[in-house]
């Protein structure tokens, strides 16, 4: 069921996130709007994975506030994550996906239907009725973005979703992504991948150690990118 | 029963007596583990999901729970059930629902040990994934009972195997009565003082392949559908 209320745009103001003495998130000054994707980049430990749940609203912030279309209210209506190892229920494919729907509360009758467009759509319709946990990565990665779709999001959260993939399985996600994209949903993912990037980012958000240091279109930002860390953390070399 | 058979001799004679006392096992056992599921299941996964003051104080008491002695449920369960005691008047001490009262009692907190904890190990793993699908505290107990109902099936075998092989509850409560209370661990306990070592050995023969029978018949079920369901 849809949702009247929609959860874009999502803005952060001066958020932070702590654990403990150390600071994961540091005054985070942010807002998602409809458009192409927005990519995360960044060390390892910067904070990607941490933002992504906070946009979730999976965790709340230490300090600062995040709202998603204006309201505070953390539980998710119109947005949809894809972690970076997911989990499958031990269940088939075809069982995984009729549990988002069942989740997003699709009725009943029009489940079958949805079911089987979803998986045509992430290419495992021959795999329906495969056990989900005895699905290659790949297969597993596509699923979780099924189930993912099922939400029929606005923003939809993705780290790293091709992190442990082979290029052919990249490119099979890759394309379901800019689908996504194509059919009006957000997508913002974290990406360790600079080609991925290049690829697929309308704009790109380069985090280090917690702070946004930069935000600009992906082209600007691949091609000039205005600090100095920045520009060694394209060139390959380790941002401390 | 004829008293010098041997339990093989009663076996292949198809010996009514004998038969009945093993369908009586059976149906008193099955019957436990069934309400004792109902029971025990979800308040373990309710226990696995909540957070309270005294919380570990509970998880402690009802592991030790699972030893509780067999002895002391039947005693208890006797003083619940006979003439002067407060369920008195529903007259069901010395009949088989006394004896799947008591059974039940024994191994719900079985099955409610085991099944917290394996829920709560499964939570651990799925928290992030329900929480991001946004599924109600209802939806998931279900849920996660349903993904662990393989390792819960281990759960419930335990259970069955201390219901089938206790004596002290469905002696106590249900008296060993010919034809009626008498199962096969009574008769067991039964034949022995009487001297009758065969034939107590031959029953306790027949049990154990019982157990062992439904032990292996749970198991290919798992293998089969592990395979087929995930």
């Amino acid at each position: 069921m849809r949702a009247p209320s929609s959860d874009l745009p999502l803005v952060l103001e001066n958020v932070s996130l702590r654990a403990g003495a150390t600071a994961i998130l540091d005054g985070l000054n942010l807002t998602i709007t409809q458009g192409a994707p927005t990519l995360l980049i960044g060390p390892n430990g910067a904070g990607k994975t941490s933002l992504l749940r906070l946009c979730m609203g999976l965790t709340a912030p230490s300090s600062g506030r995040i709202t998603w279309g204006g309201r505070l209210d953390r539980a998710p209506t119109r947005r949809a994550i894809v972690f970076q190892r997911p989990v499958m229920l031990r269940r088939s494919a075809s069982a995984n996906v009729a549990y988002a729907l069942a989740q997003a509360g699709v009725p009943r009758k029009d489940r079958a239907s949805r079911i089987a467009d979803l998986l045509q759509r992430v290419g495992l319709a021959e795999l329906a009725h495969r056990a989900a946990r005895r699905l290659s990565g790949g297969e597993q990665q596509r699923l979780a973005l099924a189930r993912a779709l099922a939400r029929e999001p606005e923003i939809l959260l993705l780290d790293e979703p091709t992190a442990n993939l082979d290029p052919a399985a990249t490119r099979g996600v890759e394309e379901i992504i800019q689908m996504a994209a194509l059919s009006g949903i957000k997508v913002v993912m974290a990406s360790h991948d600079l080609g991925q990037v290049r690829r697929l980012a309308g704009d790109v958000i380069f985090l280090l150690r917690g702070r946004q240091h930069e935000r600009a279109p992906a082209r600007d930002f691949l091609d000039h990118p205005s600090s100095a860390e920045a520009a060694s953390f394209l060139r390959g070399d380790l941002v401390i | 029963m004829p008293d010098h058979a041997s339990a093989w001799d009663l076996i292949l004679s198809g010996d009514a007596a004998l038969f009945a006392i093993v369908r009586l096992s059976l149906a008193v056992s099955l019957s436990a583990v069934a309400l004792a599921a109902l029971i025990g299941m979800p308040l373990g996964a309710l226990l696995a999901l909540t957070r309270f003051p005294g919380r570990p104080i509970l998880v402690v008491l009802l592991n030790a729970a699972m030893g509780l002695p067999p002895v002391v449920v039947g005693l208890a369960v006797y003083l619940l059930l006979s003439r002067s005691g407060p369920l008195g008047a529903m007259g069901l001490l010395f009949t088989p629902s006394a004896m799947v009262i008591a059974q039940t009692i024994l191994i719900a907190p079985i099955l409610a040990a085991l099944t917290r904890q394996t829920v709560e190990d499964l939570w651990i793993e799925y928290r992030d994934e329900l929480g991001a699908m946004n599924v109600g505290p209802f939806s998931r107990v279900t849920t996660l009972l349903w993904d662990a109902r393989f390792s819960l099936l281990t759960a419930l075998l335990a259970g069955f195997g201390r219901a089938a092989a206790e004596v002290g509850a469905v002696m106590i409560v249900g008296g060993n009565i010919d034809g009626f209370t008498r199962t096969m661990t009574t008769a067991i306990a039964l034949e022995t003082s009487k001297g009758n070592l065969p034939l107590a050995m031959g029953l306790g023969l027949i049990l154990v392949v019982i157990v062992i029978a439904i032990n292996a018949a749970v198991w290919g079920t798992r293998l089969w559908s592990e395979r087929h369901v995930g």
